[in-house]
């Protein structure tokens, strides 16, 4: 088969094999979960709880504030001790429910439809996924139901499954199409269903022969269905890339796929929704690959959301060696952490616990003009150019130029021999640029 | 030769002025001679204080728009908003300046950093990583964007990492309350005396385990402020220097030593 490809990119080591075939391991609930109320792009969710209150596992915290807005749920059984600010991975800080667990696991009243969903009206559908808190599980965290509710005159004709996981260490969204390849096709159906495509891709890079065989062999009946295979580079798993790679199709700037026709979900997100409307289960856990020379077992282990990250990290036997850097999702796109005391939330695809050799610091100098960055940039920007004119506060030419276009995936960074931090002077811009429309 | 050059020559010159002259005529703009005036008026600095595009902006809008008053420019002064009233026939209006003051007094050896920052070295893109690395997350970043920001040199930082007003140099332009993504750069009247030198809206118990010099909010410069003059918002005392008499009662009172002489 031959594999797709978009130009541009970069070929970072990939660093899979610490996890790749280690299979999802579950682990024990924790004592104590910290449940952020931002979670997922939008409002924050509203405190439903008060403390002292018992509550059981699936049981809403927090409620969906207004549409652009996903409740959140306790994740273990037990009684509610603290409603505070608490350090978050993304954030920095976020209001949070502090549950202590009560040693058990009481679920809340799971209403389990099995293939009954098949005669659900499309609103009930819809309203079940917002129920159930789910968001992309990418990294994104976009609220899944309102990224399944499109204006009406967007006609949407094909939803590709983002199985493509790009960044290098990750291997969640791997083992998930590996073990849970029913799953995934079950809510890719519904996703179908509810957006009424007529036509689904499976994008997978190629280097992971043994899910695109898995997941060609469950799509073998479905004539709707299709498994691409995607050239292994990064950022493969980029929306837009995606796009432009299986169908030709091109999102207009300032755009998106639903401009083109098309909704793009993650894996993990088709899973999740399975798991809402077939078992009637909220967003309580996910998959989190767990990697890095400085963990002493790397694995991927199934997480229940609000776990502490070094509670994690002691399941995986602690530390080892020097440590230097501990990071929320990928080494890409992923956020450095300073405290180990940040619970794994929806988006958290991946904990990686860096070493003194894996992670380089360098000096930034002044822009060569090689170029290099501009054979990198998968959105065919002039990243040498965006940076020198934000380091001089030109925001507005930097705007002209497109900026706002940047899909922060990080080529340009990498790839610069001057090693000129290129994606923090472009968030520099884009926040300017949002003040000034304030 | 020669002549047939300089015929040529003087022939197209003169031709050009013609018609250059001509087009002058033709297409001439009435310039108003006070617009002018005002400018050489103007300090020249385009620091945008006024809220105009630089000081020409502020120039055409001063004589051209009724609506705008003459005493805008902050650098200018007194002397200036008269020049201008002058100039425009419009009144002056009393000016009240201000000046910028730093409200945190958290330095490097007050707070402590939660981590190690290693990116562009600029305030609003450190705070856009969690908000910044200082363990407050009111305090000032120390970066140096109110340095960079100001046109009159009147910022430096301090060996602690904070920025440092002079009191002499600064005109009130308020350019480096815009680029503090903090709000700690805040203006007072010039007659201020005393300020509170702290922004954070921590609870007291917080602002105690990460800081030795914030407003805890204890509540005892407002009630030993005999004119009234201290009010309190969000765990933060606040002066207003309409009431103030500059008995610095509160400064005494303070446990904290937050509220502090302006330098």
């Amino acid at each position: 088969m031959i594999s797709l490809t978009f130009p541009g990119g970069i070929h970072p080591p990939k660093n899979k094999d610490l996890t790749r075939d280690k299979a999802i391991k579950t682990i024990p609930f924790p004592p104590k979960v910290i449940i952020p109320l931002i979670q997922h792009i939008g409002a924050p969710a509203n405190v439903c709880v008060k403390v002292g209150d018992e509550v059981k596992t699936g049981q809403v915290v927090g409620e969906a504030n207004g549409f652009v807005s996903v409740p959140v749920h306790a994740s273990i059984s037990g009684k509610v001790v603290e409603i505070a600010n608490k350090p978050h991975p993304v954030k920095g800080e976020c209001m949070s429910v502090i549950i202590e667990s009560d040693g058990e696991d009481n679920w809340i009243e799971r209403h389990v439809s099995g293939n009954g969903w098949e005669d659900f009206p499309i609103d009930k559908i819809k309203n079940k996924i917002k129920d159930a808190g789910i968001c992309g599980m990418g990294g994104a965290t976009f609220p899944t139901h309102v990224k399944l509710s499109p204006p009406k005159e967007k006609k949407i004709d094909t939803i590709i499954i983002n199985g493509a996981e790009c960044e290098p260490y990750l291997s969640a969204d791997h083992r998930v199409m590996l073990e849970d390849v029913n799953s995934v096709i079950m809510g890719l159906k519904i996703i179908m269903k509810v957006l009424g495509a007529k036509k689904a891709y499976i994008g997978i890079e190629d280097d992971k022969e043994d899910a695109l065989s898995i997941m060609h062999s469950a799509v073998v009946r479905e004539s709707n269905m299709e498994v691409v295979a995607l050239k292994a580079k990064y950022p493969q798993g980029a929306e837009k890339q995606l796009i432009k790679v299986i169908l030709n199709r091109e999102v207009p700037s300032g755009g998106l796929p639903m401009d083109v026709g098309v909704i793009v979900h993650n894996v993990g997100t088709a899973v999740a929704i399975a798991n809402a409307i077939v078992n009637g289960q909220p967003l309580i856990d996910r998959v989190v690959c767990v990697s890095g020379e400085g963990i002493a077992r790397s694995a991927n282990l199934k997480v229940r959301i609000g776990t502490l990250f070094s509670d994690v990290i002691n399941e995986c036997g602690g530390f080892r060696g020097d440590v230097a850097k501990i990071i929320n999702g990928g080494p890409m796109m992923g956020l450095a952490q300073y405290t180990t005391e940040v619970p794994v939330i929806k988006g958290t695809s991946g904990i990686l616990i860096l070493s003194t050799d894996e992670v380089k610091v360098e000096s930034a100098n002044v822009c060569i003009r090689c170029g290099m960055c501009l054979e990198a940039c998968p959105m065919y920007l002039v990243p040498s150019k965006l940076g020198s004119l934000i380091e001089n506060n030109c925001i507005k030419e930097a705007k002209e130029e497109g900026v706002l276009d940047c899909v922060e995936c990080g080529s340009c960074a990498y790839t610069c021999p001057s090693k000129r931090p290129l994606i923090h002077y472009i968030k520099y811009a884009k926040l300017q640029i949002s003040k000034e429309k304030k | 030769m020669f002549t047939i050059a300089a015929y040529s020559l003087g022939g197209l010159g003169l031709i050009f002025a013609l018609s250059l002259g001509i087009a002058s005529r033709i297409f001439h703009m009435e310039i108003d001679p006070r617009i002018e005036e005002a400018m050489e008026a103007l300090p020249g600095a385009n620091c945008g204080a006024c809220g105009f595009a630089g000081c020409k902006g502020y120039a055409e809008a001063v004589i051209k728009d009724p609506e705008v008053v003459p005493n805008l420019c902050a650098p200018g002064e007194e002397e200036i908003a008269k020049a201008l009233a002058k100039i425009s026939g419009k009144e002056a209006g009393a000016g009240d300046k201000k000046r910028a003051i730093i409200c945190c007094a958290g330095g490097e050896d007050k707070v402590e950093r939660t981590f190690t920052y290693e990116g562009i070295l600029d305030c609003e893109s450190a705070a856009i990583l969690y908000g910044g690395n200082k363990a407050c997350k009111y305090g000032c970043l120390g970066y140096g964007s109110c340095v960079k920001a100001c046109l009159f040199e009147a910022i430096e930082m301090n060996d602690i990492g904070l920025p440092q007003v002079d009191k002499n140099k600064c005109v009130g332009c308020g350019k480096c309350l815009d680029v503090c993504p903090k709000g700690v750069v805040k203006l007072v009247p010039v007659t201020a005396t005393v300020y509170v030198a702290c922004n954070s809206m921590n609870k007291g118990a917080q602002v105690k385990k990460i800081c030795a010099v914030g407003c805890i909010g204890c509540k005892l410069c407002v009630k030993a402020c005999e004119k009234e003059a201290i009010s309190f918002d969000n765990n933060l005392a606040s002066i207003n220097y309409q009431n103030c008499n500059d008995c610095r009662t509160c400064m005494e009172k303070c446990k904290s030593n937050s509220i502090n002489v302006c330098m």
